[in-house]
């Protein structure tokens, strides 16, 4: 079997968000990258998949050489080999297109994605591939079995899950708890040194939409505390101040 | 010209944030002249029930009645919304983000070849381009995003305008489709939810517990003040990592980001990755026993003290001003 993990390069959850050249670029000043939270679970079910039934596992990343190390990272933690698309990720569309270009070309037999990426949140990569694939797309999955060709997962949905059945080759966008993060070991940050990362030219592709400015949120106001000993003020500043009773 | 809304519904009724989908599609549609509002709805719900789509300004409903199509299989749902969508050679399609929402506009996004944005929050803007305002970084940012293409996809935020109710009842058109066996690849063998409750993500006031609540035998206290407020109930990540409460009720940066007009935080501390899925809330409230807790930066109202004093009182007192 043959899996894909497609993973984003995005900045630590804790991140202070913020834009410089007029707003129209993000500020990576003291941002620290990471691993997108979600495509870490996709990675982590991968790495387990592997193990028990026995795969190859390539991990992809559309981006700048900036991105090598989140990419060696991924390697660390169980892939065997990784490809990096050189090219901006310009919009979800362009990176839909170069993982489904790369997929043609390799045929795998899995490809797992995370639900959404945390810096975007567009959540529509993993349908767009499989669409230009032809390939079923599930999401949000948050449980993934394999029983031969037979996938068995469960997909969140508003308020519970349900229980899909479908047959490989497919997508899947990965949330928790479909597996454990896991933490790189000192033997899989060496073999990671040593193991493959190919880069890659992106296809010509046209972008279909385009940011031309970021906008910050207007910070929130000091907070109206109310005593303990009279609650019954904060449902009368709910109904009549805030009017959201 | 026309807008398509593909409009979900559950347990009967059409869901709320797809009549927002659909006000959404009107204001729109006032604003750039974008001609009819469609809504489309796929599988078994009662005509009477699609109707009301008209009250938030849809002036059709069609309904694509084919029984195949009652379960949310993606595929097949994004293939019917397309058919329906060149049918009526709509120009814009319009949809309320969520879980089956994301999934089949981004099939559609191919099929139709159009530029697809995600938590839009604003009507587009046409004064030079096409220009629709979205969050991004998980509510922490907006992007202010050109969209390049004739045909455009837009997954609505929930309140991203008001909800509309003075329409007049829809027509609805049932039609029959031919959807191909390979948009059936996948099945749903069952389904696992909660049936009656208000759900989380569509809810309109949110009452959420933290680790500060010690244990699921003190849910209670959260459960009666959200029956008290018609609220649904969430939980911070620890809670449900422990099993205290069920996985769909997880709020934040990896869990649901909820957009309620009130969201009340019981014993979560506030941390940013919590923050990141309540920050698209109207109005905050935090109960912590510590006055440093970091929520109360993100509060607008909040109460120092110990929740399990205060929430009883706080039921008491929702109750006495009804
Ligand atoms: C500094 C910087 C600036 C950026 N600016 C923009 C911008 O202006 N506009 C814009 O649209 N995008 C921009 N991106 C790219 C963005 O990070 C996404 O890669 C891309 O836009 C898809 O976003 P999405 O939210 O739709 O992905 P989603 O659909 O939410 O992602 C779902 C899954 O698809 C996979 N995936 C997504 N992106 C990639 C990728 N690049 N490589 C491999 N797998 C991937 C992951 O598994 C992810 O979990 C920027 C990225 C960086 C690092
Ligand atoms: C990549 C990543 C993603 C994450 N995603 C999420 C996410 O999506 N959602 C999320 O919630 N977390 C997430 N977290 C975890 C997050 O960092 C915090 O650990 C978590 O939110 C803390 O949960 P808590 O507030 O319930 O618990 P705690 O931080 O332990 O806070 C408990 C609070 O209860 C108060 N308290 C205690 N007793 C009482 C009492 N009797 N009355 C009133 N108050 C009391 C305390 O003062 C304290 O402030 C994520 C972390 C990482 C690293």
């Amino acid at each position: 079997m043959k899996i894909l993990v497609c993973i984003t390069h995005v900045p630590d959850t804790t991140s202070k968000i913020q834009f410089t050249d007029s707003n129209t670029k993000f500020d990576k000043n003291g941002v620290q990258f990471i691993i997108g939270p979600y495509d870490d679970y996709a990675l982590a079910r991968a790495v387990e998949i592997k193990e028990q039934l026995g795969a190859s596992l390539t991990v992809l990343n559309v981006g700048e050489a900036e991105t090598e190390p989140t990419l060696r990272k991924a390697l660390a933690i169980g892939a065997d080999d990784a490809i990096r698309v050189n090219s901006f990720p310009k919009d979800s569309f362009f990176v839909a297109k170069q993982i489904a270009a790369i997929a043609k070309q390799n045929g795998y037999d899995l490809i797992l994605m995370g639900r959404e990426s945390i810096d975007f949140n567009g959540g529509m990569v993993h349908g767009m591939v499989g669409e230009l694939l032809g390939m079923p797309s599930i999401s949000p999955v948050m449980k993934l079995e394999i029983e031969g060709d037979k996938v068995k997962m469960a997909r969140e949905i508003e308020g519970g899950k349900e229980y899909v059945d479908a047959k490989l080759p497919l997508i899947a966008g990965c949330q928790e708890p479909i597996a454990e993060w896991k933490i790189p070991n000192m033997r899989g940050i060496m073999s990671a040194r040593s193991k493959p990362l190919v880069v890659v030219e992106p296809t010509a592709d046209a972008v279909v939409t385009d940011v031309t400015s970021f906008i910050l949120p207007p910070a929130k106001g000091t907070v109206k505390l109310v005593d303990k000993d009279n609650v019954g003020e904060l449902v009368r500043l709910l109904k009549n101040e805030a009017k959201v009773l | 010209m026309s807008v398509l809304v593909y409009i979900e519904h559950a347990e009967g009724s059409v869901k709320k944030t797809s009549l927002e989908a659909v006000s959404y599609a009107k204001a729109m549609s006032e604003k750039l002249s974008s001609g009819d509002v469609i809504a489309v709805a796929l599988g078994l719900i009662s005509s009477e029930e699609l109707a009301k789509a008209g009250t938030a300004g849809a002036s059709k409903v069609i309904h694509v009645i084919d029984s195949k199509l009652n379960d949310g299989i993606i595929q097949a749902h994004a293939e019917a919304v397309a058919q329906v969508y060149k049918k009526i050679n709509a120009t814009t399609l319009v949809l309320a983000k969520s879980s089956l929402g994301d999934a089949v506009a981004s099939r559609l996004a191919i099929k139709l070849g159009s530029g697809l944005i995600s938590n839009v929050v604003e009507l587009p803007d046409t004064t030079s381009g096409y220009k629709v305002k979205r969050s991004i970084y998980t509510g922490k940012a907006f992007a202010v995003t050109q969209v390049n293409t004739d045909h455009k996809i837009l997954a609505v935020k929930k309140n991203a305008v008001d909800l509309r109710t003075d329409g007049p009842l829809a027509m609805v058109e049932e039609v029959n489709l031919d959807i191909s066996a390979e948009n059936f690849a996948t099945s749903i063998t069952s389904t696992d939810k909660a049936t009656g409750e208000i759900l989380l993500p569509e809810a309109d006031i949110v009452v959420s517990g933290g680790r500060g609540m010690k244990g699921p035998e003190n849910w209670g206290m959260i459960e009666a003040l959200a029956k008290e407020l018609g609220a649904a109930t969430g939980c911070s990540k620890p809670v449900s990592d422990i099993g205290w409460r069920p996985h769909h009720e997880h709020v934040g940066q990896t869990g649901v980001k909820v957009a309620p007009t009130l969201y009340i935080a019981v014993g979560i501390s506030g941390a940013i990755q919590h923050l990141a899925g309540v920050n698209s809330s109207k109005c905050i409230v935090v109960i912590n026993k510590d006055p440093e807790a970091p929520f109360f930066k993100a509060a607008d109202y909040g109460i120092v003290g110990d929740a399990f004093d205060i929430l009883p009182k706080l039921t008491e007192a929702v109750k006495a001003q009804k």
